[in-house]
């Protein structure tokens, strides 16, 4: 019996590996590993023309070894900080619009029948079907000062005495953007999420005396605060980091953070300082996660 | 004036009619049980009189008072669902204090009314538990106190009990009649389990496609069932093809193709020439050797055919001789098994002459 238990257990051992060993060992190559790099190259020298200077060099006289240079330059200047900030704020910005359109939307679906359903989550998924870079440029074709919505929206401002407004490379182009793409992201696990609750329970609630508005708020909403925070977490995390929106669409003012590391990496070749802005942007979001886990605690500890 | 009436209530779904014309009045204080199998209807009521559905036709009075155009969180009634339907974020105390809540009462009184509905279901010690943590039983109670915090006029329970296992739906019965008594709150009690409805019930309706077969107490339906379907529905009973032949004050010979006449009771009003169902419950049947049952006006014999040990009784099969198989009890009040017959024994059943009732075509 003892054997037949240990083989048991051996077998249960092996098949536990072979389950959850290859996400581990590519994890560990592809997000740890580099983390620890990135950390180390925080604490270089830049390279002369580029890359990272070496830790230990032969020849005395060049840069060498480990320095909180890009420490001191990201936290002696306020402009980094700013940009740091304002990025937390599109983040934010986006994942509240993200919020408010795809709830009504999550609940529309997930409340029709079940024939339909399918086909509905098919028409938010459907936009992936095209590349991202693709539908970014054709919101410069909609954004454009020939195209049909800004015409009509200067005319209008105009008509009212108002100054023309320039809707491409602007503020507000990124966040469109960056709601448009974004948007799936949050009505996909808002709807597993609504689909999953029992209709009884609003039968339930409206017994009690619960009318539209109580059944919402204290029922449905509260029941739906995972979806909530797995969808915002979904579009948060991105767009904090997103950089190609604000390339493409973004005026010049319009630098977040995920441009600005691009820029250290391929424009000014500062490596070191590309690492620590990376590493002050992975802080956030870990702020960030730590702070809604903690909201989360204390609203609803159900199963 | 009855408490709740419901006056020729019809809803079809489609072509399909799930209630049929059907009207009931139910009063005050009641203990009344819709009774019927899956797809008879009996949901359906409930929903209507909860004001989740509303009649295709005809109208729900509660206190005299119209409910068409009250919606469901303006009723003074309240349900018991099936699942029990708790919140899953609330704990016990929140999911009682809801209605509390929704009615907006003073706190003192709120506070009050949940301590109080917390203690009618002895759950006081798990008021900060939340629904997964309980178990069955423990859920069903939650939902009762839910269902009575405020006093609604009714409480509507719709298959409270199935969920629950045999031995804790015993004892889920009783306490549901302690509480019916102890708050005086009219409750309409929806069950497939005849067991169930009779033990409970002050008043039963028995349902069948979406009509009512008939209304009654819970004795008179298991002894005077007025249709072949209430018959066989509550309870087992045995059925044999009969024509009234000599009716005289209630009382009148029938003829059973292939057993002769036997004697029969309760036929007021029956013409003579009458067919019909001779219907009689197993434990009005006694089962012995000729001689023991010769003295009964009703006798004939048979052969046993199968036996099945109950512990509290044995059931014989005996066949008759037109080839009926008739059921008949016997008591184990003796220690063991009464091993009187094996199958293949020739014995004798009978009954007294007013035992059993005649249920016209």
């Amino acid at each position: 019996m003892n054997s037949k238990v240990r083989s048991f257990f051996s077998r249960a051992r092996l098949a536990k590996l072979t389950v959850s060993g290859p996400p581990f060992v590519f994890l560990l190559l592809f997000f740890l590993l580099p983390g620890i790099i990135m950390v180390i190259a925080s604490f270089r020298y830049p390279g002369e023309f580029g890359g990272l200077a070496p830790i230990v060099s032969a020849t005395p006289e060049t840069l060498h070894g480990l320095t909180l240079e890009t420490y001191r330059f990201f936290f002696g200047d306020a402009i980094y900080a700013r940009v740091l900030f304002k990025s937390f704020l599109v983040a934010l910005a986006t994942t509240l619009i993200c919020l408010a359109l795809a709830y009504p939307l999550a609940l529309l679906i997930a409340r029709s029948p079940k024939k339909r359903r399918d086909f509905m989550v098919l028409l938010v998924i459907l936009p992936f079907a095209s590349s991202f870079l693709i539908r970014v440029y054709a919101w410069m074709i909609l954004l454009g000062p020939q195209a049909a919505l800004s015409q009509a929206l200067n005319g209008v401002l105009g008509a009212l005495g108002m100054a023309p407004v320039h809707l491409l490379f602007s503020p507000f182009a990124v966040l469109a953007a960056m709601v448009y793409v974004h948007l799936p992201f949050m009505v996909l696990p808002l709807y597993t999420n609504l689909e999953k609750h029992d209709p009884t329970l609003l039968d339930a609630a409206q017994d009690c005396g619960a009318n539209a508005w109580h059944r919402f708020w204290r029922v449905t909403f509260p029941l739906s605060l995972p979806g909530i925070y797995s969808g915002s977490a979904l579009v948060f995390i991105p767009v904090l980091g997103m950089f190609a929106i604000p390339d493409i669409l973004g005026g010049t003012g319009d630098m977040l953070v995920g441009n600005l590391i691009k820029e250290q990496f391929l424009v000014t070749r500062d490596w070191p300082f590309g690492s620590t802005l990376s590493i002050m942007l992975t802080l956030t979001v870990l702020l960030c996660v730590w702070a809604a886990a903690k909201l989360g605690s204390t609203r609803g500890h159900y199963a | 004036m009855a408490l709740l009436e419901l006056r020729n209530v019809t809803r079809r779904f489609g072509d399909f009619v799930a209630v049929n014309d059907v009207s009931l009045s139910i009063e005050a204080g009641e203990f009344f049980t819709l009774l019927g199998p899956s797809g008879c209807g009996k949901t359906t009521i409930l929903r209507m009189i909860a004001g989740f559905d509303q009649p295709d036709a005809g109208q729900i009075f509660l206190n005299g008072a119209d409910l068409a155009d009250t919606p469901s969180e303006k009723r003074p009634v309240r349900t018991v669902f099936q699942n029990y339907a708790l919140f899953p974020h609330m704990t016990v105390a929140q999911n009682i204090a809801f209605p509390l809540k929704m009615a907006h009462l003073p706190r003192s009184d709120a506070d009050r009314m949940l301590k109080e509905g917390l203690e009618l279901v002895h759950l006081s010690d798990k008021a900060d538990a939340y629904p997964h943590e309980l178990s069955g039983g423990q859920k069903q109670r939650v939902a009762l106190a839910r269902g009575l915090v405020n006093r609604p006029a009714v409480l509507l329970l719709d298959e409270p009990l199935g969920a629950l296992d045999a031995k804790l739906r015993e004892e889920m019965q009783v306490d549901l009649i302690n509480l019916q008594k102890e708050v005086g709150v009219t409750f309409v009690f929806v069950t497939h389990a005849q067991v169930e409805a009779l033990a409970l019930s002050h008043r039963i309706a028995v349902m069948r496609d979406g009509r009512v077969e008939q209304v009654d107490e819970p004795a008179k339906l298991y002894g005077f069932p007025k249709t072949r379907f209430a018959a066989d529905f509550i309870g087992h009973i045995n059925m044999l093809d009969a024509q009234v032949l000599e009716p005289l004050h209630g009382q009148a010979r029938l003829a059973v193709p292939g057993i002769g006449d036997i004697m029969a009771s309760h036929l007021h009003g029956v013409p003579a020439g009458s067919k019909g169902t001779f219907a009689i419950r197993p434990e009005q049947v006694r089962i012995g050797i000729h001689e023991e049952i010769q003295e009964l006006k009703n006798h004939f014999r048979g052969t046993v055919r199968h036996f099945l040990y109950r512990g509290d009784v044995t059931v014989f099969k005996v066949s008759l001789p037109n080839g009926v198989i008739m059921e008949a009890l016997l008591p184990n009040s003796a220690p063991g098994r009464a091993e009187l017959f094996e199958v293949g024994d020739s014995v004798s059943v009978g009954w007294r002459h007013d035992a059993g009732v005649f249920l016209r075509d």
